[in-house]
Formats: C-alpha cells, sequence, structure tokens
C-alpha cells in the first residue's frame, strides 16, 4: 500500500507546491470552505475514528466538538514539540510532507471557527520551522492562506512558534504558556483549552500526525478512513521504532500490525540477532513489556497494548535485547524525567529527585535489594498525586521494570554505569 | 541592539501575535538575541523586556527554565550529543566518551580555544540515526546524524578553520 502519511516515500517531491496540487493537494480544504459547513467537517472527522497521535488517543472530532459558539476568537494549536525520547515522525512529516500538515491545520481552523492557527515547535526543530515557514509564504501566495479564501469571507494565517527546550511543553497547556511567552509549566484544569486556552480563548490543539490525516478523511470520507485500522482504532499510524533494531525508522503500517512484524518484518530483526527482551510502547513513559510470544503477536492497537499492561501512547517502539539489564534502562528514564520535571508540583519535583538518588545508588552496587525496594516504593507513592501527567509517566518504566524483570536489580548488573546526576534547568 | 541589528526580524516577531500580546514575542526575540553571540547578555535582556512590555526578571525566568537558552558565555559551537535511551542503546555513552577523549576535554567542558563545548543532551527527534548530535551556533541549530568519531573529528576542523 502506499503511504498516506509519509507520501513522500512515493512522491519525493510532494513538499513543492505544485507537486503537491498536481497530487489533489488543497483540494480537501477547498472543498471545506466552499462547499461545507464547519460542523460538516467535524461530523466527517468525529465519523472517521479518528484518534489524537500525540499519546492520549483522544478522538479528534469530539475534541473539535467541544469548542463554544459563544466566546471568540478560536484558536488552532499544533502540537510540534515531539520530545518524547523514542519519538521521531512529527519531524519526518513536517521535514519532507509539510503541505499536507498545513492543509490538515487549516481544516481543522475552518472547521473550529480559527482565523489564526500556532504551530509548536520544539526549539531544536529551528531548520523545521524555517521550512513551515517557507511553505506557509508560498501558500499564502497561492491564495490558500491569508483573507478571503476561495472567494468567501473564511481568512487564515498560520504562524510557527519555536520552544527552547522543555520536555514539558508538549503538555497542552504548558505549551499554551510557552506561547504566551511564560515559563513552560502545565495549568490547573478545568477549565480545559477548547474553552479556555491561549489568551484564555477556546482552543484546539492536536499532534502533527493527527492533523496530517485530516485532509485525506475531508477528501476520501469517514467509510474509507475506518475500513483501515481496527473496529478501536481507524487509520494508519506511524510507528517510530528504535533502539535494538536493525533498521530503526518509522514506519508507517495500519493499526493491528503487530510487535512481532514492526520489529522483524520491517525493523529487520534484533541487534546482533540476540533476543528481544523488553519493548517500551510509547517512549520513556511506557511501561515495560515482557517480549515473550504472546507480547510480540500483540497487534499494535489502543486497546490490545492495555492488555499488556502498558500504553500505545506515540507508538514509539523502544526495542531492548538481552544484553542490557532493566536497572540500566530507568536509570535512562529517571534521568530524563528529573531533568524535565517542571517543578511546579511537589510529587514529581521531589519524587524524581529521590527516584534519581536511589537508582544512582543501585548502580554504584550499595544495599541493591533494600534501594530497590525503596525505589518501588517512592514510584508508587508518587502515581495519581502528580499534577499533570509527566509525573505519572516517570514512574511507570520504574514500577514495571522492577516488578516485570527482578532478576535484573542485582549487586552486579553488567551494564550498571553510572549516569552524572544533574540538576535540571526548569525545577 | 536588536531594533537595530534585526529591523524585519523584530517586526515579524511581533507580527505573529496580537497586538495586546506582545508578551508572547519575548521567545522568538530571546532566539534572536543568542545568535550571534551565543548567550543572552544584559543589554538584550533590558531590551526584550521593553518591547514586550514585562520586567526584566520576567525574562531572566524564561532564560533560566528553557534549556537551550544561554545566560553565559561558552565554546562558539556547542555540539550537544544525544545519550538519551534509544540513541545509549546504540552506543551514544561510547561516543560521547570517545569524543570528548579526543577532545582532551569532559562533558560539559569546552576546548582551551573556546571553539566547542560538548555536553550530553536529552532525546532530539532523531533516535534512528544514532549517534547523533546537534549544534548550536551562530547560524542556528543543525543536527549531525549517523555520526562516527572520526566525522565528528573532522567537523570540528573544518569549523576551526570557518569560525572565528
Ligand atoms: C508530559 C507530556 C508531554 C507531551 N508531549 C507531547 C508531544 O510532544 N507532542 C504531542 O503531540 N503531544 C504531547 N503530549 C500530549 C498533549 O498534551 C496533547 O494531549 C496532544 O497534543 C493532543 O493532540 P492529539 O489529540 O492530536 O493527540 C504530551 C503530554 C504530556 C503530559
Ligand atoms: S507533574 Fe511534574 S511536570 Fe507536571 S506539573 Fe507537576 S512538577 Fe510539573
Ligand atoms: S533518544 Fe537520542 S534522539 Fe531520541
Amino acid at each position: 500500500m502506499s503511504h498516506l502519511l509519509l507520501r513522500h516515500r512515493d512522491i519525493p517531491d510532494i513538499g513543492e507546491i505544485d507537486v503537491y496540487k498536481k497530487n489533489g493537494g488543497f483540494e480537501a480544504f477547498k472543498k471545506a470552505v466552499t462547499s461545507m459547513k464547519p460542523q460538516e467537517v467535524t461530523d466527517v472527522v468525529k465519523a472517521s475514528g479518528l484518534r489524537g497521535r500525540g499519546g492520549a488517543g483522544f478522538p479528534t472530532g469530539i475534541k473539535w466538538g467541544f469548542i463554544p459558539g459563544n466566546i471568540w476568537p478560536h484558536y488552532v494549536v499544533a502540537n510540534a514539540d515531539e520530545s518524547e525520547p523514542g519519538t521521531f515522525k512529527d519531524r519526518e512529516i513536517m521535514e519532507s510532507n509539510p503541505l499536507q500538515f498545513l492543509e490538515g491545520v487549516a481544516i481543522a481552523a475552518f472547521a473550529t471557527g480559527a482565523n489564526a492557527a500556532y504551530v509548536y515547535l520544539r526549539g531544536e526543530f529551528w531548520p523545521v520551522a524555517a521550512i513551515l515557514d517557507e511553505k506557509i509564504a508560498e501558500m499564502e501566495k497561492a491564495g490558500f492562506l491569508g483573507d478571503k479564501l476561495f472567494g468567501t469571507d473564511y481568512s487564515l494565517r498560520i504562524y510557527t512558534h519555536l520552544g527552547a527546550g522543555a520536555y514539558i511543553c508538549g503538555e497542552e497547556t504548558a505549551l499554551l504558556e510557552s506561547i504566551e511567552g511564560k515559563r513552560g509549566q502545565p495549568r490547573i484544569r478545568p477549565p480545559f483549552p477548547a474553552v479556555a486556552g491561549l489568551y484564555g480563548k477556546p482552543t484546539v490543539v492536536n499532534n502533527v500526525e493527527t492533523l496530517t490525516n485530516v485532509p485525506l478523511i475531508v477528501e476520501k470520507g469517514a467509510d474509507w478512513y475506518r475500513s483501515l485500522g481496527t473496529a478501536d482504532s481507524a487509520g494508519v499510524k506511524i510507528f517510530s521504532l528504535s533502539g535494538h533494531v536493525n533498521k530503526p525508522g518509522n514506519y508507517e503500517l495500519p493499526f493491528g500490525t503487530t510487535f512481532r512484524e514492526l520489529i522483524y518484518t520491517y525493523g529487520g530483526g534484533v541487534t546482533d540477532g540476540r533476543p528481544v527482551k523488553a519493548i517500551m510502547s510509547a517512549g520513556a513513559s511506557s511501561a515495560v513489556i515482557v517480549a515473550d510470544d504472546k507480547a510480540l503477536d500483540t497487534p499494535m492497537d489502543y486497546a490490545s497494548v492495555r492488555t499488556l499492561g502498558a500504553d500505545l501512547g506515540s507508538a514509539s517502539v523502544i526495542v531492548i535485547n538481552d544484553s542490557v539489564d532493566m536497572d540500566w534502562v530507568i536509570n535512562k528514564t529517571i534521568h530524563f524525567f528529573k531533568h524535565e520535571s517542571c517543578g511546579k508540583c511537589t510529587p514529581c519535583r521531589e519524587g524524581t529527585y529521590w527516584m534519581l538518588h536511589l537508582i544512582e545508588r543501585i548502580a554504584l552496587g550499595e544495599d541493591v535489594k533494600a534501594t530497590t525496594e525503596l525505589l518501588h516504593a517512592v514510584a508508587k507513592q508518587m502515581q495519581n498525586k502528580c499534577l499533570c501527567p509527566l509525573g505519572e509517566f516517570s514512574t511507570m518504566a520504574v514500577t514495571t521494570a522492577i516488578e516485570r524483570f527482578p532478576a535484573d536489580f542485582k549487586a552486579s548488573s553488567s551494564r550498571a554505569k553510572t549516569g552524572t546526576i544533574e540538576g535540571g534547568k526548569h525545577g | 541592539m536588536l531594533a537595530e541589528k534585526y529591523p524585519n526580524e523584530v517586526k515579524k516577531i511581533l507580527a505573529k501575535y496580537p497586538p495586546e500580546r506582545k508578551q508572547s514575542a519575548v521567545m522568538p526575540l530571546l532566539h534572536l538575541a543568542q545568535l550571534e553571540a551565543g548567550f543572552v547578555d544584559r543589554h538584550a535582556v533590558v531590551e526584550i523586556a521593553g518591547i514586550c512590555g514585562i520586567t526584566e526578571t520576567d525574562v531572566a525566568e524564561i532564560i533560566g527554565f528553557y534549556t537551550l537558552y544561554h545566560d553565559a558565555p561558552e565554546g562558539k559551537l556547542r555540539l550537544q550529543v544525544c545519550t538519551d535511551i534509544s540513541c545509549a542503546l546504540r552506543g551514544a555513552d561510547e561516543f560521547l566518551a570517545k569524543v570528548c577523549e579526543r577532545l582532551g576535554i569532559q562533558p560539559g567542558g569546552t576546548t582551551p580555544d573556546g571553539l566547542v563545548t560538548v555536553e550530553a543532551v536529552m532525546c532530539l527527534a532523531a533516535c534512528d540515526k544514532a549517534p547523533m548530535f546537534q549544534v548550536q551556533g551562530p547560524d542556528g541549530i543543525a543536527y549531525h546524524e549517523n555520526m562516527t568519531v572520526d566525522k565528528t573529528m573532522e567537523f570540528i576542523e573544518t569549523a576551526r578553520k570557518e569560525v572565528k
């Protein structure tokens, strides 16, 4: 099957505006603006079963439907923060198929009555923002952005906004704070962004990959989209495959593809021909999955992955072979979350700090059994107490690695290395 | 002064946000201010606070919160190696150690000529192309992927000739 999202792999110049147009580009946006009511666009997306690709899997059309009609203006914000370790799909879309993404932003804006949209990119995506700025300028010139589009009264402008290094800004309310020129710390909810988002106005926040699906859904219809994937998870997904595999990379596949197919058929098998030991399905925020036959044959859709005691999340599949001990793995993830905790709430700020000290003690072989028990207890105590999901994320790999791979927490771990204890900047 | 050095850029940045929301311009203005010297100096903080209608403390807080902003000079190029989980599974820690050894510095350190600072950083969304690093320098940020130690040393040697 040809690619729907990573279309540049079939049509290399799809990022050029005339090539994009020749391949049906902007037809969906034109159709929406000239022949559909905003509500009808939202209804098609609802009926398609499209769910958010940023991690939570929330139905996109339902989210758009929350935007109230009595508070104005409205905003659409594309989440291009892409900072979850193991995730690198949005970057490929924006670098190589940027116009389909921007058309998706435009359709989302029309459907929700927004005349301005922002693309929030992590600061490291400086060159990607330059590409988008150029494409936005081309779209303005070609009459796809600006005032009175297609001879109607509808006007739209899209702007890029660069972050500056902070994973927490991927959380949608921290992201909105960041666009407002503040520190990226999550807001207390409610109110939800749909009611009081950017500048206190109704705002839809969607992931880059989510929005890139939208032009196809409007063009080909909800039934067509539903015919792909599984009943629970419609459509295709980009799986970012990394770690111990021979061919790491992005793979666009229907939901329901198994882990085994992804790792062995597409990913070329495991590094050094070793057995796969563990899988993290949602990047560093994942529970760790024991990679037995049952797990490997599990279809990758939201519901099925949950039966393994994990989440599909953004489908950032990290493969770990048997050369590594899991205490080393969570040493890495804890360092990450300690560094990225924004410091706003105590359980996460203090909890990540203590988890870091305990995993360092384990790495040094100090009283490993008792320290591991304490680490597990600290992680458990953090759960359900943090202000935003980051705090919870930081505990997932920790508790599951200790519970599912107890033998890896022993005095002399083969690859346990001390990391440097570094203070995060945010906390 | 930013307003004198980059008048068009400043205008473009302010045009992105509603006129009464100038505070939103603080991050892009900081990126701009940092370009040439690699850090944000005192004068820029004052000027940006003025443009955005916020206090200097507000601006300093933003610099303090986000890891890509720096308030002190380091190497002209910041070579930031991702040593996060996926890259580490493909040898990023060893790569970082070897690059530092060849340069005779520790991670976090700067070469004696002030050219490069080498740092370990978190995931850069290039996990399938490890070992990799980004370079923060006078032209913004650029990625270098699927690197070897030799290729990295070549890159540094070339930069040594080009960056004054
Ligand atoms: C700590 C944290 C980090 C997140 N990072 C991202 C991210 O990098 N990209 C993203 O699209 N969503 C991220 N999310 C999810 C967003 O908050 C939000 O749910 C998403 O952008 C909504 O878009 P979607 O419905 O299209 O998935 C993150 C959430 C949390 C709690
Ligand atoms: S859970 Fe962590 S990241 Fe989230 S608000 Fe609390 S301190 Fe900040
Ligand atoms: S883990 Fe290194 S770029 Fe993602």
